[in-house]
């Protein structure tokens, strides 16, 4: 999903910036928030962002006989909120523009809302209806995670397709470039969509009453034991 | 869920990815990014502006996307022992009834 640097003529590289700071502003608000109010969760949010480095530092081999890289974004949207992801996001982005030629910084705005903002978001939003619709956790964060990893390429196809219509316009461009991204990466999404329910079952396990806390499960909902009684 | 369901799961992934490196012994497996970018030149446009700095070979840069895996695996295994760690001195200092 990394734009290369240059790769967004004007105006589109200043539009999606302006989109995107908005979001990022406000999840840095939000960060600040809450590693004020619930200051253990500060952990927590290093291990989003080291699960979106590890992640997005994959390139996966695909059916398509090319190589794509999942997000790990949409986990983070899940236990930290869609906001705050896409802070992390950014940092991510910024590594990978500045010591990978790996994306840009003149298309680090477009880069972020489809990594940090539009999959993340989508994310949430399907985690938020798993959750109302009882459905099991694990196809829940599934779900979200697949759904995410595989929107922020859509929206990526999208972006370029605004900015380079074929002469028959935006859809044959969207078409074209989706089909770059969409086939291959469908195995991609359902690995990320596998670790991340590893993760969040393992959050849940040893986090509960964290991430109950951050309104993330509701505590029933998960083993209650003893040792979490008692962190 | 015991850990045979998480092993399991692990395997899935492993065998995920090593399914294409099977069937396709041909292919060039060359980054999406780059054909998506390929595409555009194609049109014939000329990027406006360049990275700053691009790593000398591929080699540096594996060097580079191995250390950013490597910082994310450091912080989400020290995350994971950490935790791990503190339920079993908890046990340990209050055994189950």
């Amino acid at each position: 999903m990394h734009i290369m640097e240059g790769f967004l003529p004007h105006p589109w590289w200043e539009i999606w910036f302006a989109i995107a700071i908005p979001f990022v502003a406000f999840g840095i608000y939000k960060l600040t928030k809450i590693a004020k109010q619930i200051p253990e969760a500060k952990p927590l949010l290093a291990l989003m962002g080291a699960f979106i480095f590890v992640l997005s530092s994959l390139k996966l081999p695909s059916v398509t006989g090319s190589t794509s890289h999942p997000t790990g974004t949409g986990l983070a949207a899940v236990i930290v909120g869609p906001w705050i992801t896409s802070v992390l996001s950014v940092i991510v982005l910024i590594f990978q523009a500045l010591l990978l030629a790996h994306g840009g910084l003149t298309t680090l705005g477009a880069n972020v809302f489809s990594m940090g903002i539009a999959g993340p978001f989508l994310a949430y939003g399907i985690w938020k209806v798993a959750k109302r619709t009882n459905l099991p956790s694990s196809v829940g964060i599934f779900l979200a995670a697949f759904l995410g990893d595989l929107f922020t390429y859509v929206i990526t196809s999208a972006q370029l397709a605004l900015a380079f219509p074929t002469a028959a316009g935006f859809m044959d461009a969207f078409i074209k470039f989706g089909g770059i991204f969409a086939i291959t990466q469908i195995p991609l999404a359902i690995g990320e969509g596998i670790l991340a329910v590893i993760m969040f079952d393992f959050l849940a396990k040893y986090k509960g009453q964290l991430l109950a806390a951050m309104k993330v499960i509701k505590l029933p909902t998960i083993n209650r034991n003893q040792e979490e009684k008692t962190q | 869920m015991n850990s045979k369901y998480y092993i399991v799961l692990i395997v899935a992934v492993v065998i995920l990815f090593a399914i294409p490196l099977i069937i396709l012994p041909n292919a060039e497996f060359g980054g999406a990014d780059s054909s998506a970018e390929n595409a555009i030149s194609d049109q014939g446009y000329e990027p406006w502006f360049t990275s700053i700095w691009e790593p000398p070979s591929a080699e540096i840069e594996t060097l580079l996307f191995s250390l950013q895996a490597a910082i994310g695996a450091l912080i989400i295994g020290y995350f994971i022992g950490y935790e791990r760690g503190k339920r079993a001195k908890l046990k340990q200092q209050n055994p189950a009834p």
